[in-house]
C-alpha cells in the first residue's frame, strides 16, 4: 500500500478499515543468500538497500526482540555531518544527502526536519578548532557557517552569554543538520524492506554461528538453524557478544549513554544546540519536550540504564547554559548501550571468516549514520569491497596506525 | 555505585576515574612480544555482559588503583581489591 495524502482522506471517509499491517511476520526459511543480524536502523537499512540498489534477493533480518527496539528507539534523534577527518566527513555527508531524500525514497513520513545544529564556541582556541572543522566540512561538500556572538544572540537571546567559566563567543552552525523521528526511521526502513521481499524475523536471537573450513554456513538461533551464504552483523551495543560466536575479540567496549526529556514546554529552541564544553546538548521535540543529553556514564555497561551522578552533571550543564529551564521538570530518562570503539569511529568491514561481515563501533553517533551505514554495508555485502566513503572503517586500522580519532583521545573508549 | 575500598571502606564511584578492563595490567614484554600481541593488549577487549574485572583510580581519595569486579548487566559490585595486591599475586614485585 502506497501512503499519500489522498490515501489518508480516502481512509477517513471509509472508517479507516483499509489499513493493513505495515509488514509481514514470516517464519524463517531454511536458507537465505543474506542474513542480517540486528533489526535496528542499520540492519533494516542494510536489507533495504541490499534488496533495492544492489539487486540482491533472499534476504532475512533477524531481530532478538522487536524491530527498532534497541538504540534506534533510544537516541536523541539528531542528524548532522559536522566531522573533520577525511575518513569520516565524506561518509557522514553521504548520510546527510540520503536523509534529505529519505522520505520520498521510503514513501514514509520520518519527520526529517533540517532545523539546523549549532555548536557553541567559548574561547579563541575553540573558535580556531571550529573554523578548521567548518572548512573541512565545506571541502567535503557539507555546509558550515561560523557565527559571531551577536548572530548567536539573535537566534537564542535567552542563553547565558556571560557565564564566568564558559562565556558564549559564537558558534559553528550547520543549517542542514536537524532531527528525524527516530522510530519512524526503523518503521520506514522495515516497511520498505518488507515491500522489497525481505523477511523481517522478530523474536529470533542468534545463539551461535556455524563456521566450516573458515567459511560461514549460517547462524544458530532461538528459532532454529538458518543457513546463509553471507551474514552481516549490525548489532551495535551487543557487538562483542554476537561476534564472540565467531571467536572474535573486538576493539570495542559497551558503555551506557543516558538521554532525557523534560515536560512539554512552549516553543523555545527551534534547532539543535550543543554545549560541548559543558557536556550538554539539547533540542525540542514537536510535542514540546526538551530532549537533551550529555556524556556517557564512562564504565562498561550492558544495563540500558545509567546512574544518578551523570543526570546531575547533565542538569548542571543545562542550567549553566540556559538558566530559564531551572523550573522545568524532567519527565523521563533512559539509557542505551553504545559500542565505544578505540578511536571513536565505526567499523564496516569483512572478518577473518569468509562470508561474515561486521558493522558496529558507532559510539554515540550511530543514528545520524543510519542511511549511509546501511548503504555502505549493503555495498560491502554485495560486492565484497567497501563503498568509497567507508574505506577507512577497517578492523586493521589499529594495527596499521590509521586511527580515525576526531578527539585525539587514544585507545580510551570512555573519553571519545 | 559504591566501592568497598580495602583501606578506606565504602566510597562513592564518583571519586574514581575509570580506566578499563583489568587485563590492561598484563602488558606483553616489550622485548619479546610482537606487534600483534601489543595490538591485542592495547585495542581488543573481551567486553563481557556479566562479571567484569576493571581498573579504577581513586583520584579524589588516596590515589590508589583498584581492581573492581562488577556485573556489567546489573552494576552490582562483587569484589574490590587493591591493584597492587593483584599485581603481586600475578608475580610482579610491585
Amino acid at each position: 500500500m502506497r501512503y499519500s495524502g489522498f490515501r489518508v482522506i480516502a481512509e477517513a471517509l471509509t472508517g479507516h478499515r483499509g489499513w493493513k499491517p505495515v509488514w509481514r511476520d514470516p517464519a524463517p526459511e531454511g536458507e537465505y543468500d543474506y542474513v542480517i543480524v540486528g533489526g535496528g536502523g542499520h540492519g533494516l537499512a542494510t536489507a533495504y538497500y541490499l534488496a533495492g540498489e544492489f539487486r540482491q534477493s533472499r534476504i532475512a533480518v533477524l531481530e532478538k526482540g522487536y524491530l527498532g527496539g534497541g538504540n534506534v528507539g533510544r537516541n536523541t534523534t539528531i542528524i548532522r555531518s559536522n566531522y573533520m577527518l577525511d575518513g569520516n566527513e565524506p561518509f557522514y555527508e553521504f548520510s546527510m544527502k540520503l536523509w534529505e531524500g529519505l522520505e520520498q525514497d521510503l514513501n514514509y513520513n520520518a519527520m526529517v526536519s533540517q532545523r539546523g545544529i549549532l555548536n557553541l564556541i567559548h574561547s579563541d582556541a575553540q573558535r580556531d578548532a571550529f573554523t578548521r572543522r567548518g572548512n573541512a566540512m565545506i571541502l567535503n561538500g557539507a555546509d558550515a557557517e561560523l557565527l559571531d556572538r551577536e548572530q548567536v544572540r539573535a537566534m537564542y537571546p535567552w542563553l547565558n552569554f556571560d557565564n564566568a567559566r564558559f562565556p558564549i563567543k559564537g558558534g559553528l552552525a550547520q543549517r542542514r543538520g536537524g532531527t528525524v523521528r527516530h522510530d519512524a526511521v526503523a518503521w520506514g526502513y522495515a516497511r520498505a524492506a518488507d515491500l522489497r521481499g525481505v523477511d523481517l524475523i522478530q523474536n529470533c536471537e542468534v545463539t551461535g554461528m556455524r563456521i566450516e573450513g573458515g567459511r560461514i554456513r549460517g547462524v544458530e538461533t532461538t528459532r532454529g538453524f538458518i543457513g546463509a551464504k553471507k551474514v552481516g552483523v549490525a548489532v551495535a551495543g551487543s557487538s562483542s557478544k554476537v561476534m564472540a560466536h565467531a571467536g572474535m575479540r573486538l576493539p570495542i567496549e559497551s558503555h551506557v549513554l543516558q538521554a532525557f526529556v523534560s515536560e512539554g514546554l512552549k516553543p523555545l529552541i527551534d534547532g539543535v544546540m550543543t554545549f560541548g564544553a559543558g557536556h550538554f546538548y539539547v533540542s525540542q521535540s514537536d510535542k514540546g519536550g526538551l530532549v537533551f543529553g550529555g556524556d556517557i556514564d564512562g564504565y562498561n555497561s550492558y544495563a540500558q540504564r545509567g546512574n544518578l551522578p551523570v543526570i546531575e552533571d547533565v542538569a548542571e550543564g543545562g542550567m549553566a547554559l540556559m538558566p530559564a529551564i531551572g523550573r522545568a521538570r524532567l519527565l523521563r530518562t533512559w539509557g542505551g548501550i553504545m559500542d565505544m570503539s578505540m578511536d571513536g569511529s565505526p567499523i564496516i568491514d569483512k572478518t577473518h571468516v569468509d562470508g561474515l561481515y561486521f558493522n558496529g563501533g558507532w559510539c554515540y553517533g550511530g543514528f545520524k549514520a543510519t542511511p549511509a551505514s546501511g548503504w555502505c554495508f549493503a555495498h560491502l555485502l554485495a560486492k565484497d569491497e567497501p563503498h568509497k566513503t567507508a574505506t577507512a572503517y577497517r578492523f586493521d586500522r589499529f594495527l596499521k596506525g590509521l586511527m580515525i580519532d576526531e578527539k585525539g583521545q587514544g585507545a580510551q573508549p570512555n573519553l571519545h | 555505585m559504591i566501592f568497598n575500598h580495602p583501606i578506606l571502606g565504602p566510597r562513592d564511584a564518583q571519586e574514581f576515574v575509570y580506566l578499563g578492563d583489568a587485563s590492561l595490567m598484563r602488558r606483553p614484554d616489550g622485548m619479546t612480544a610482537g606487534i600483534e600481541a601489543f595490538h591485542d593488549w592495547l585495542y581488543n577487549r573481551d567486553n563481557p555482559a556479566g562479571e567484569h574485572r576493571e581498573l579504577w583510580y581513586h583520584e579524589q581519595g588516596d590515589r590508589s588503583w583498584l581492581v573492581v569486579t562488577r556485573n556489567t548487566v546489573t552494576h552490582e559490585v562483587i569484589r574490590v581489591e587493591l591493584a597492587r595486591d593483584v599485581a603481586k599475586a600475578m608475580g610482579r614485585t610491585k
